[in-house]
């Protein structure tokens, strides 16, 4: 059994656990000691019923902290004079625990945490790497995230709105370390959907699909950052833009629309473009304009910017882009880019170094500054 | 009897003799300059730091230049890993801002960013090496980055030595 397989066991175990009696914090705990176990014995001795196995285990554990820890002597006895309750299946236990590691008491950094701890199946040590923190920090976020949740009802629905926020934002976290946290955002997000039967998240399902199907694409050989129109498309995956398609569509059909489903149809016209000049800007544009009745975000119209520039052409983008605040993250680099298209490779260039002073990362400064660069040397020559 | 030679501070010339399991030998600046490793914090500067030799701004180069040189920045930590003397690094945007305490039950107060700071870090790397000359060595190398022309920048670097642990062997 591969390490993913076995964390796929991890949420409903956890939630066996709780369905007993134990309390939320230390069968999460106990399930993790389970999980070590499992590691260790199961290559020489694989277990025939792989979660009964874990089930029987970490109720062991949780039973050897709760008698460690002496001033919980008489939740011990409540827990084990109670009649156990009413049996739940393991989809509402691991639906139950999405919502519990996602929960609005907890902050964003906390939520994701613990959600790839709780839901992933995820090694405190892990997780630290793939979000480059030393492991004792990572050690403290979690468990101040359990004691925030400590009192929360663990058999509450909650709002989905949240959960898929916090996958969005592990998905966006990317890669490093040896974990892939997108490929976990996506193995998390598919699970949640065999769950729950709601249209964004299909939507967000298909929102990651399609742009994880460009990955390949995104960076180059030297880890560069390579733009969209760039990319070399025959590096796309087109197995996983065929599923991010089809998911979107079943969900379009609904006609429920979301935020999601909008991101994730900009996606998929981009997908769909076998070169960049195929790309249909027209129906871009008019998806911004329904993602941007359903949220204020600030990003969306600068992207919109951006599409009316390639739809209506570099002046109608310029004006689009007038109507933003200036002071807006990446609203230089998007200045600098329909400035260029525009014909005026001097402000673009000069707009380009501004845009790579005040870049939110390395790889996007530097894309920025060989942008301001290359201007350069042609205005030189 | 009390016997203060025991209390000796870690760094004491060899002479000092008789602390109790430690060699003579390897006391002293010999235990801290020749055998035990040391960290090093490396700055580079936005501003602050004497001017490059070759000091163009980076977005007057050529494409190539700037990634040739974003390539040896990357040579240069993955050697760095490869020989065991990499501790960490981290790039800083120039967006930096002063913060102070303004008393009980007050929100801190802030001041900048500051176009004019004298003073701007860009950047730290952190090495872990067996002696302050192999650390000046490293910083040379890191200063020898190609800039504009493809030839090396000569920027300045500011090698900062971390204070260490208290040696174990001198308890």
């Amino acid at each position: 059994m591969n390490d993913s397989l076995l964390r796929e066991l991890v949420p409903a175990v956890i939630g066996v656990l709780v369905r007993r009696g134990a309390d939320f914090a230390t069968a999460e705990d106990a399930v993790q000691d389970a999980l070590v176990e499992a590691v260790r014995r199961w290559p020489d001795d694989p277990p025939l019923d792989p979660k009964g196995w874990l089930v029987t285990v970490a109720w062991r554990k949780f039973l050897d902290a709760l008698r460690a820890d002496t001033s919980r002597r008489r939740r011990e006895e409540l827990v084990e004079a109670e009649p156990m309750p009413g049996q739940g299946t393991a989809v509402d236990d691991t639906l139950a625990l999405y919502f519990l590691c996602a929960h609005p008491a907890l902050t964003s950094a906390s939520a994701v945490a613990l959600t790839l701890r709780a839901v992933g199946g995820l090694t405190t040590r892990q997780i630290a790497q793939a979000y480059l923190v030393p492991e004792t920090t990572m050690a403290q976020r979690i468990s101040r995230a359990k004691r925030t949740v400590g009192d929360v009802r663990f058999d509450q629905p909650g709002d989905v709105a949240t959960v898929l926020r916090v996958l969005y934002l592990v998905f966006n976290e990317g890669y490093s370390g040896d974990v892939d946290l997108a490929a976990e955002a996506i193995r998390l997000t598919r699970q949640l959907a065999t769950m729950i039967d709601h249209e964004e998240v299909a939507g967000l399902l298909a929102l990651m699909l399609l742009h994880h199907a460009r990955r390949p694409a995104r960076t180059g050989p030297d880890g560069r950052l390579v733009p969209l129109a760039e990319q070399d498309r025959s590096r796309w995956d087109t197995a996983l833009i065929a599923e991010g398609v089809d998911v979107l569509q079943a969900a379009l059909t609904r006609d429920r629309l979301g935020e999601f489903q909008a991101q994730a149809a900009i996606a998929a016209l981009h997908a769909d473009a076998r070169t960049v000049e195929e790309t249909d800007w027209v129906q871009i544009v008019e998806w911004y304009d329904e993602l941007g009745r359903r949220t204020d975000s600030p990003v969306v119209r600068l992207n919109r910017a951006v599409a009316v520039g390639e739809a209506d052409g570099a002046r109608a983008g310029l004006a689009a882009l007038a109507e933003l605040d200036p002071s807006l993250p990446r609203y230089a680099a998007v200045a600098a880019h329909l400035h260029e298209r525009d014909g005026d490779p001097v402000t673009a260039a000069r707009l380009y170094a501004q845009a790579a002073g005040s870049a939110p990362n390395l790889p996007e400064r530097d894309h920025l500054t060989r942008q301001a660069a290359r201007l350069n040397t042609q205005l030189r020559s | 009897m009390l016997n203060l030679r025991n209390l000796a501070p870690a760094c004491r010339e060899p002479t000092s003799g008789s602390v109790p399991g430690a060699n003579t030998a390897t006391m002293g600046p010999y235990l801290t300059k020749e055998t035990k490793m040391a960290k090093y914090l490396l700055l580079k500067h936005y501003r602050g730091a004497p001017a490059a030799v070759n000091d163009a701004p980076m977005d007057q180069w050529t494409p190539e230049e700037v990634t040739a040189h974003i390539q040896y920045m990357r040579d240069f930590a993955t050697r760095l890993q490869s020989t065991g003397e990499y501790v960490g690094e981290q790039a800083l945007s120039p967006e930096g801002t002063f913060v102070r305490y303004d008393g009980e039950g007050r929100p801190p107060v802030t001041d900048g960013p500051f176009a004019e700071t004298k003073d701007l870090v860009a950047g730290w790397m952190v090495i872990d090496v067996e002696t302050y000359e192999r650390a000046i060595e490293l910083a040379g190398e890191l200063s020898a980055a190609p800039g504009a022309g493809g030839k090396p920048i000569h920027e300045w670097l500011e090698v900062r030595p971390a204070y260490g642990e208290q040696a174990t062997a001198t308890e």
